[in-house]
């Protein structure tokens, strides 16, 4: 059996990891176990992070020569550093970045803080959604005054951006 | 305000108004940011760096919390100013070996820390003695908030805060509180312990050391993941865990004053009788022992207020701190005799260790055997 991680010598260690019901294998040879910390307690990152970094080598056989419009950055220099060139790049190679971001976290959509700028044009927009439909409806009961109205919050809310 | 203040005067996360927590040291929250569409620092050319630098720090600098703030270009310190601030924990080892286009930004409390270009175009500290995360996080997120009014930042809808490394993109937060473990350490429980914490999916490292060999007992926990979650249930859970470690460590003590009382008591007699008059300490020894006398004060050996001492020792005698003491480049010797010069002259105030005022516990052994 092939180490996992080096993809060349024989697995001598055999990692089981069960975390909330799901089992996960790896089996890696004595020096990837060495070099990712896996004897070592306090070393010792997730088996997720390990499989993730083995995903990069099969995301390279995909679009190998791809830059990132903004910064030139390619796969072959992710693989080389492990950090990405540019926030584009996130676009660029969503497809490759993808299995290695769920491997890597708990969850693959952002629930967390949302900058204050994006959170009132998200608030802006739902609004506007909001009151066109009012205006639909006030227009289909022909209550001319209220759609009015409604229309003149929808003009004020669009001249605002 | 110059390096030399801060250097000075130690942050007020190590000498805390109210007595400090006996197992939390302190408490720190990170948060990782980058301006839209520009190449990450360790893409982007030297010319780049600077003028993404040009752009963030005078925002920085003019924020209300960094009034009167030590700001400076990483190419304006020396090495040593750079690893003293390492060692107070206010910019990483990797942010210290960068030079020109990168910068910090320090408070006066030194309790908020900006680094500019680091593997990020910002990352942002906070950082209080004791535990008290959520405090710590409200902190950097005013900052935060403060800063993305004037800057734009990096972010995606479904992905988050885009960051260098996909491993903190999304919330962008690390969470960490550092803590000091010796019943854990003494009655071995330490692997045990730190494997199950790894499997609830949180990261604890040995502060100082490679690998296990955690020195003076001191860990450092932390969250792994950053997206999926919000940051006040990454918060929640990183806090329930370091309580559940607190209890655990207290137990273990509780167990060593039962059973092993005459190990507790030779160690820190141990411990004690070097430091007072050792003539050359390693920084490896130095902190073992402080870490076995901080465990002293903890168990009612020394009195409390020995406390802010041994904290103040902790950080002095940690290699650049000795050096910019002195005027010209010490030898790791000189360096040893320096540090257990500074070591006995600041515990001539501790008295012996006194085993008949052992918190919770009987005295053991006969009232009349002498100290």
């Amino acid at each position: 059996m092939v180490c996992d991680v080096c993809k060349t010598n024989t697995a001598t260690v055999y990692l089981t990891q069960i975390v909330d019901g799901n089992m996960k294998k790896i089996n890696l040879c004595e020096s990837c176990s060495k070099d990712k910390g896996v004897s070592d307690p306090t070393g010792f990152a997730l088996a997720d992070l390990l499989l993730g970094l083995g995903e990069t080598q099969q995301v390279e056989q995909a679009t190998p020569t791809e830059h990132c419009p903004v910064c030139g950055f390619t796969q072959a220099d992710f693989k080389k550093t492990g950090r990405l060139g540019c926030s584009e790049c996130y676009k660029t190679f969503s497809e490759g970045l993808g299995s290695l971001i769920k491997a890597m976290h708990k969850g693959t959509k952002h629930t967390g803080k949302i900058p204050a700028r994006l959170f009132r044009d998200m608030m802006r927009s739902d609004r506007l959604n909001e009151l066109k439909r009012s205006l639909e409806e006030a227009v289909s009961k022909e209550d001319y005054e209220s759609a009015a109205t409604i229309r003149d919050e929808i003009r004020n809310l669009e001249s605002e951006v | 305000m110059k390096i030399a203040s801060i250097l000075t005067t130690p942050g007020e996360w190590l000498s805390p108004h109210g007595g400090d927590h006996p197992i939390v040291i302190s408490s720190r929250v990170r948060l990782a940011r980058n301006l839209a569409k520009l190449p990450f620092p360790g893409w982007a050319k030297k010319a780049e760096r600077i003028r993404i630098l040009d752009e963030i720090k005078p925002v920085v600098d003019g924020l209300e919390q960094m009034r009167d703030c030590f700001s400076e270009q990483l190419n304006e310190l020396s090495a040593v100013e750079k690893q003293v601030l390492v060692e107070r924990h206010l910019i990483s080892r990797e942010h210290a070996a960068k030079g020109i286009g990168s910068a910090v930004v320090i408070n006066p409390t030194q309790t908020l820390s900006i680094m500019v270009n680091e593997e990020d175009h910002l990352r942002m500290q906070a950082i209080s003695s004791g535990l008290d995360l959520q405090k710590t996080f409200r902190a950097i997120d005013n900052i935060d908030s403060a800063l993305e009014a004037h800057l734009d930042f990096a972010f995606d809808p479904r992905l988050g805060y885009l960051t260098a490394c996909p491993t903190n993109v999304g919330t962008g937060i690390r969470a960490s509180a550092m803590v000091h473990l010796p019943g854990l350490v003494l009655s071995e429980q330490i692997n045990q312990v730190v494997n199950s914490v790894n499997k609830i999916g949180l990261a604890v490292r040995g502060l100082y050391g490679e690998g296990t060999e955690a020195m003076g007992n001191l860990f450092q926990v932390s969250n792994q993941t950053t997206l999926g979650e919000n940051e006040s249930q990454i918060i929640d859970r990183l806090n329930k865990v370091i309580e559940t470690l607190i209890q655990r460590e207290n137990q273990a003590r509780e167990n060593l004053l039962a059973t092993k009382r005459t190990m507790l008591m030779d160690q820190v007699g141990r411990a004690y009788g070097i430091l007072t008059h050792a003539y050359s300490v390693s920084s490896k020894e130095a902190l073992n022992l402080l870490s076995v006398m901080r465990l002293g004060i903890d168990l009612g050996f020394f009195p409390e207020e020995g406390r802010v001492i041994i904290n103040s020792l902790l950080m002095e005698t940690q290699p650049a701190h000795l050096q910019l003491q002195s005027q010209q480049k010490l030898a790791a010797e000189e360096r040893d005799s320096l540090r257990a010069d500074i070591v006995r002259g600041k515990l001539r105030s501790f008295s012996k260790p006194n085993k008949n005022k052992l918190s919770g516990g009987q005295t053991a052994g006969p009232a009349s055997e002498t100290q």
